[in-house]
């Protein structure tokens, strides 16, 4: 029988994996964190006793569902946590566990590995305080930590309020939620966002209880700086009427939506095209997720879709597996799904024009303004690097001799950003510029293990 | 810079826990100082609940408590004694770990 693996047991590749063990199947599936459940439907580390159902809300009972039908699945998979996935070379998947290498050889792969925050910088964004916005969620989630005591909010995205609620909801200060897009942006999205009515109501009914809790919140903002010396003490912007404020806080949750994971799907072989909704390299593939030769993508790691839409795509990868294998479920539920996901996406790209990406705004970032974390490039650095050159601007290129985006993180933190600001610095539209390319291994494992590896 | 304002000076640590953990209390050290945390907390939580920051940066020296919070930006690396680079985010903390904020080459550079 084809061997089945499934990367990344978030909503999609559960979903996924319970389609296959459904017929008979027996897929491995695969996961670099310690507890199924993905980002959105992150589980809390043993032993916290956080009310669950009270921080999801409205969506508890889809948290709930999840965690309880991977249990029932469990026998019926073979599930490997903490285990990273490194590379993909010929079939086989490199990976890692506890420390040890193995590889795991697949005829059949699907690639669900979901997403991260995608971040703009600004002054001060590398201060010890300043965190990602997801990154605030999680956690809090999987440790009932909270990332301050007066946070602040920055940045373009529904999770915006609906992070702020929840740090109120635990006793946090919530100082500011600023975000940088203008309202005007929110009523130009509504006839895509009402697609999904449901998840529009939610959007809504986190404002109201933002504004009824007396959350300063703010449309429209430009950032100008995160403050302080060792640490975050500020956060100064300009409001939406341009007039200059200054927050004191000691955190700032940063984020301007999500961008997919794909280094995986590069490296088996998917091709890329800029999506001009959410400006970003995807992976393409055709409507149920096939990306090549027994190569499917799913979840947020394909598309940003969010939670729904990652259930409903794993479902339609698996079912386009089976379906490729000659193995026809009775009842073909793939139209309806179809229907399903195009509805979800419509709703994305709303969300993306509603919270919009600064984009070209990047273009202003101050040339002493870290971009690459890891490398310590700054947007002056990629700016003087691209006057020097006299070739072709590509962003690989501009990698190469400042280093921006080649150090551990392997470009996921500024590749965005390198995007806009070399596009900007060009002249050119952000596509104009390449794509970051990714190698082997997508995430740092230690240099012994390649060394056992290629022995 | 700086100013007024910020992270309450009376308080020692970055991270506020928002809820009690049922857990076995696990001894470690950072930088040979004796700490306390939870079974299931994760290194980086340990720490910074008790610690304005995680580790100094390599190469501009500044100091950083991680970033994205979920193995993806590899901005909370610290150090076993034996030099093995944890990721902070990631790492469930044990009994007895002696973490390093910084890599064991450049405290010893000799060694
Ligand atoms: C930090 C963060 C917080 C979020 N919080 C919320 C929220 O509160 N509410 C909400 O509605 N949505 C949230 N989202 C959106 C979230 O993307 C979706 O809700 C949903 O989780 C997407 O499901 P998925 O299955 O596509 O991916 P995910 O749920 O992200 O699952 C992907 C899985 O793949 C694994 N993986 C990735 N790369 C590898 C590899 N190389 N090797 C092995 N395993 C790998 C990961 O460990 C992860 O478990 C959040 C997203 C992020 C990034
Ligand atoms: S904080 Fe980003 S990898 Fe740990």
């Amino acid at each position: 029988m084809a061997e089945v693996v499934i990367v990344g047991a978030g909503p999609a590749g559960i979903r996924a994996a319970g389609v296959l063990a459904a017929q008979g199947l027996r897929p491995i599936l695969v996961d670099e964190g310690r507890q199924a459940g993905g980002q959105g439907y992150r589980h809390p580390s043993p032993g916290l006793a956080l009310d669950m159902d009270a921080l999801m809300g409205t969506e508890a009972g889809k948290y709930r569902a999840l965690h309880a039908d991977f249990a029932e699945l469990l026998p019926l998979i073979d599930y490997r946590p903490r285990t990273l996935v490194w590379g993909i070379e010929e079939r086989r998947l490199h990976c890692m566990r506890d420390g040890r290498q193995m590889t795991i050889p697949f005829d059949v792969l699907v690639i669900a590995t979901g997403a991260m925050d995608r971040v703009a910088p600004l002054p001060g964004w590398t201060l010890p305080g300043v965190f990602t916005l997801g990154g605030a969620q999680a956690v809090l989630k999987d440790q009932g930590c909270l990332i301050g005591r007066r946070v602040a909010f920055l940045g373009a995205s529904p999770l915006l309020s609906l992070a702020a609620l929840q740090y109120r909801k635990l006793s946090a200060q919530v100082v500011a939620v600023c975000d940088t897009s203008p309202f005007r942006d929110k009523i130009a999205a509504l006839p895509r966002l009402a697609a999904v009515p449901r998840t529009l109501a939610r959007g809504i009914a986190y404002l109201a209880a933002l504004k009824s809790a007396r959350v300063p919140l703010f449309h429209g903002v430009t950032p100008l700086a995160i403050e302080g010396d060792r640490e975050v003490t500020a956060l100064r912007f300009l409001d939406g009427r341009g007039r200059e404020r200054r927050i004191t806080c000691d955190a700032v949750a940063l984020g301007y939506g999500l961008k997919p994971e794909t280094q995986l799907a590069e490296l088996a072989g998917a091709r890329f095209a800029f999506d001009a909704h959410f400006r970003l390299w995807l992976p393409v593939t055709d409507e149920d997720g096939r990306a090549g030769e027994g190569l499917y993508l799913a979840g947020d790691g394909a598309t940003i879709g969010g939670a729904d839409a990652a259930e409903a795509s794993g479902t339609l990868a698996a079912l386009a597996v089976l379906h490729d294998l000659g193995l026809r479920p009775s009842v073909d539920e793939r139209p309806a799904l179809r229907r399903r996901l195009a509805r979800l996406r419509r709703f994305q790209h709303g969300l993306a024009r509603a919270f919009r990406w600064p984009g070209p705004a990047l273009s202003r970032v101050p040339d002493e303004v870290t971009v690459c974390r890891c490398e310590h490039v700054t947007a002056g650095d990629i700016r003087r690097a691209m006057d020097a050159d006299l070739g072709p601007v590509d962003v690989n290129r501009v990698k190469a001799i400042t280093r921006c985006g080649m150090g551990r993180c392997q470009g996921r933190v500024c590749g965005p950003a390198l995007q806009e600001i070399a596009a900007a610095h060009a002249g050119l539209e952000a596509e104009a510029v390449g794509r970051l390319r990714g190698q082997a291994p997508v995430k740092p494992i230690p240099i012994g293990l390649l060394a056992e590896e290629h022995a | 810079m700086g100013g007024g304002g910020g992270r309450d000076p009376t308080a020692e640590g970055r991270f506020i826990r928002a809820v009690p953990r049922d857990a076995e209390r696990v001894r470690f050290t950072i930088d040979g100082r004796p700490a306390e945390a939870w079974s299931g907390d994760s290194l980086l939580a340990a720490i910074l609940v008790t610690q304005p920051s995680l580790r100094q940066h390599e190469f501009d020296g500044g100091a950083r408590a991680g970033f994205c919070l979920m193995g993806a930006c590899q901005d909370c690396w610290v150090w076993s004694e034996k030099g093995e680079r944890l990721r902070a985010c990631t790492t469930p903390v044990a009994p007895g770990m002696a973490i390093l904020t910084a890599p064991p080459m450049e405290r010893f550079p000799h060694g």
